[in-house]
C-alpha cells in the first residue's frame, strides 16, 4: 500500500484568532452501531502527535458512530510494527498508526494508515501535510479519511461553522472549525449581527448587521476582509441566502411594504421582487439543484414553511397542523427539510421528508432554533440553551447523537455550517 | 427654592387639567402661561412667581405629565396591530408632529422570542410601521418618522415567561434631540 499525498490548501484568514478560547464539549447518546477503532498516537513529533490524537479522536467520538479502543501498552507506527493479533484480542476492527515530522520548512507533514483488523489489510495510506500551526487541520483531515473509509459517506471534519456571538453589548460573527475550535472574528460590533450564509464556495459570509442603526446585508470576504453593502434600503434588509452557483443572493426587503423576497446579485445590482404576498415572506433557503425556494411565511394566519418553484410556479405550503414552523433549510440531498418547529412554547429541531410529507422531531424541545445540515446530510448544527446561556449544539440525523458545545463566554447565536471546499 | 417647588407643582396642575378634556383634543396640551422658573429648573433668575406671569412656550415632549411622556407601546403575541389602549397615545404623539414640523421620531419595533429571529425582524418591522401610519394618519409627515425593527435581538426583559415577552414586544417612539 502506498501513501497517497494530500497537501492542506487552507488559507489563513485574514481575522485574528481569539485567544484561548476553549470549548466544552458534552456528548449525548450514541449511533446504533458503532464501529470498534484504536487510534494509536502518530511517533515522531510528541507535541505534534498529542494534539492531532486529540483532534482525530475526539471528532471520531462526536459523531457517535465509533467506539474507540485503548491502544494502551502498544504502539506500533509502521506497518511491519502491526501485529494484528494484539487487537483482535482488544476487539478493534480498524486500527489507525502512523508518524507526523515537521520538514525542513517547517510544514508539518503526517504519515498516515487506516488498517482493517478483520482482513488484516491495509486500507487508507497517505500524507497528510499543512503550514505550521494548522496541526488541527492535519487531525481534522485524518479524522475525515478514517470516517469516509469506514462510513461510506463524505466527512465534514475539516469544514467550518459561522455563528454570533453576543456578550452584554458586544457581537462578534465568528467563524470557526466543525468542533467549534480556532475561532476566528469576522467582525465584532455594538449592534447586532445575524444570519450568516455561507457562499458555496466557502469565500464569502453574507450577513445582517445592524450598524447603521437598522438591519442591512452585507458580503464579506473572509481572506481579504473586504466587505461591501449589498441591501440597505429603508427599512429592514436581511435574511440573506446565496444561490448554489454563487451568483445570486435571495434577500428579504420592507421597502415595499411587508417583508417580501427578492433576488440581488452579490455586488448589489439586478434586485428584482419575486414574492406578491403582503404577508412576511421570509427566511429564503435555495435547493441544491437552485430550482426552489424553501422560506417562511404567515401568509395562511401562522408562520409556516413554504416553497416555491423560482421559475414562476405555483406556490405550495410544506406544514400543517399545530404548532408554527420556522427557518427551513434543505438537505444536501434534497429530499427533506430541517426547521424549527414551535409548539405549547418550545422549540424542536424537525425534519420534513419532502415525498412522504411526514414530519419527525429529532430533539427533545426547549430554546432550540436555526438547525442547518453539514455538507454530508449527517449532522444538524442549531443554537440551543442550556445553563442559561446559548450554545451551539448538534443532532445527527437520526436522532440518536447529540452534543452541547459550550464558548467559553457569552451567548452563541444563529450558526450555520458551512460548505465543503 | 421653596417657591420653585409650589411653582413647578402649580404647572403640573395646569397640564393636568390640560389633559383632562375632551378626548377629541386628546393629545394637545394648549401652551401653558407659565409662571416666571419655566420647567428647566436653570431658566431665568427666580423671580417672585405671582410678579408679571411670561407667556412661555413649555414643550408637551418634555412633561413627564404629558401623554407623550409614554413612548412605547405593547402588543399581544404575533400581532402588529395598535391596540385600543394604545392608539391614543399614537395620535397624541401624531398630533404633536403635526404642530411640530421640525421634529423627528424614530420608531423602533421589537419582538418577544417566541420565533425566529428573521420572523420576528419582519414582526417587528410590521409593528413600527403600523405605528409610522398612525402618525401619518393623524397628521404628521412621512419624513417625520423612521420605521426599523430589531426583532427579537434587544429584548428589555430576558426571562422565557410572559413577564418578560410582553415588556419585549413593543414599538419604542425615540424622538431625536
Amino acid at each position: 500500500m502506498r501513501f497517497i499525498r494530500y497537501v492542506l490548501g487552507l488559507l489563513l484568514l485574514a481575522q485574528a484568532s481569539v485567544a484561548g478560547a476553549v470549548l466544552n464539549i458534552e456528548i449525548i447518546g450514541a449511533g446504533e452501531h458503532q464501529i470498534p477503532i484504536a487510534i494509536v498516537p502518530l511517533g515522531g513529533d510528541s507535541k505534534l502527535a498529542q494534539t492531532i490524537n486529540e483532534v482525530v479522536t475526539g471528532d471520531l467520538q462526536r459523531s457517535g458512530l465509533f467506539r474507540l479502543v485503548d491502544p494502551t501498552g502498544k504502539s506500533p507506527h509502521e506497518l511491519a510494527e502491526v501485529s494484528y493479533a494484539d487487537w483482535q484480542v482488544r476487539g478493534a476492527e480498524a486500527l489507525a498508526i502512523g508518524t507526523v515530522a515537521v520538514q525542513a520548512n517547517n510544514r508539518i507533514e503526517a504519515r498516515f494508515r487506516l488498517l482493517d483488523v478483520v482482513k488484516q489489510t491495509g486500507l487508507v495510506g497517505q500524507v497528510v501535510s499543512a503550514s505550521e500551526g494548522q496541526v488541527r487541520a492535519v487531525g481534522h483531515r485524518i479524522a475525515d479519511l478514517i470516517y469516509e473509509r469506514l462510513t461510506g459517506d463524505k466527512g465534514v471534519f475539516s469544514t467550518r461553522i459561522a455563528y454570533v456571538n453576543r456578550q452584554e453589548q458586544r457581537y462578534r460573527l465568528i467563524v470557526a472549525d466543525s468542533d467549534g475550535y480556532n475561532e476566528q472574528i469576522v467582525l465584532t460590533h455594538s449592534e447586532p449581527i445575524m444570519s450568516p450564509s455561507w457562499s458555496p464556495d466557502g469565500s464569502h459570509l453574507a450577513y445582517v448587521s445592524f450598524e447603521t442603526r437598522h438591519a442591512a446585508v452585507y458580503v464579506q470576504s473572509l481572506y481579504t476582509n473586504q466587505r461591501m453593502v449589498v441591501a440597505d434600503f429603508r427599512g429592514s434588509n436581511s435574511a440573506p441566502a446565496w444561490s448554489p452557483d454563487g451568483k445570486q443572493l435571495a434577500v428579504v426587503l420592507t421597502r415595499d411594504g411587508s417583508s417580501q423576497i427578492y433576488l440581488i446579485r452579490p455586488d448589489g445590482s439586478g434586485l428584482r421582487r419575486i414574492t406578491f404576498s403582503g404577508a412576511i415572506d421570509t427566511e429564503p433557503n435555495f435547493s441544491p439543484d437552485g430550482q426552489y425556494l424553501l422560506f417562511t411565511s404567515d401568509r395562511g394566519g401562522s408562520p409556516q414553511i413554504y416553497r416555491m418553484p423560482l421559475d414562476g410556479g405555483l406556490e405550495q405550503r410544506l406544514t400543517f397542523g399545530e404548532g408554527n414552523n420556522f427557518s427551513p433549510r434543505h438537505s444536501p440531498d434534497g429530499k427533506s427539510f430541517v426547521f424549527a418547529h414551535l409548539i405549547s412554547g418550545k422549540f424542536y429541531v424537525a425534519v420534513q421528508d419532502f415525498q412522504t410529507g411526514q414530519m419527525s422531531l429529532l430533539t427533545e424541545g426547549g430554546w432550540e432554533k436555526k438547525p442547518s445540515f453539514a455538507p454530508n446530510g449527517k449532522i444538524i448544527l442549531f443554537a440551543s440553551e442550556a445553563r442559561g446561556r446559548g450554545i451551539l449544539a448538534t443532532v445527527s440525523s437520526d436522532g440518536r447523537v447529540k452534543q452541547h458545545m459550550f464558548t467559553q463566554s457569552g451567548d452563541a447565536r444563529e450558526p450555520v455550517w458551512g460548505p465543503n471546499f | 427654592m421653596k417657591k420653585l417647588i409650589i411653582s413647578i407643582v402649580l404647572v403640573n396642575l395646569l397640564v393636568a387639567c390640560a389633559s383632562e378634556k375632551p378626548k377629541e383634543t386628546v393629545a394637545a396640551p394648549e401652551p401653558v402661561a407659565a409662571p416666571a422658573p419655566a420647567p428647566e429648573p436653570k431658566a431665568e433668575a427666580p423671580v417672585a412667581a405671582p410678579a408679571a406671569p411670561v407667556r412661555a412656550e413649555v414643550d408637551p415632549l418634555n412633561d413627564p405629565n404629558s401623554i407623550l411622556a409614554k413612548r412605547s407601546v405593547y402588543y399581544p403575541f404575533d400581532v402588529a396591530a395598535v391596540q385600543d389602549e394604545d392608539k391614543p397615545t399614537v395620535q397624541a404623539h401624531a398630533r404633536y408632529l403635526s404642530e411640530h414640523a421640525n421634529r423627528k421620531v424614530r420608531l423602533e419595533g421589537n419582538c418577544d422570542e417566541r420565533g425566529s429571529n428573521e420572523y420576528n425582524l419582519g414582526l417587528g418591522q410590521r409593528r413600527a410601521d403600523g405605528v409610522k401610519k398612525m402618525l401619518e394618519l393623524g397628521g404628521a409627515n412621512a419624513g417625520q418618522s423612521e420605521s426599523v425593527s430589531y426583532g427579537e435581538e434587544k429584548p428589555r426583559a430576558k426571562g422565557h415567561d410572559e413577564a418578560s415577552w410582553k415588556q419585549n414586544r413593543r414599538t419604542d417612539l425615540i424622538y431625536a434631540r
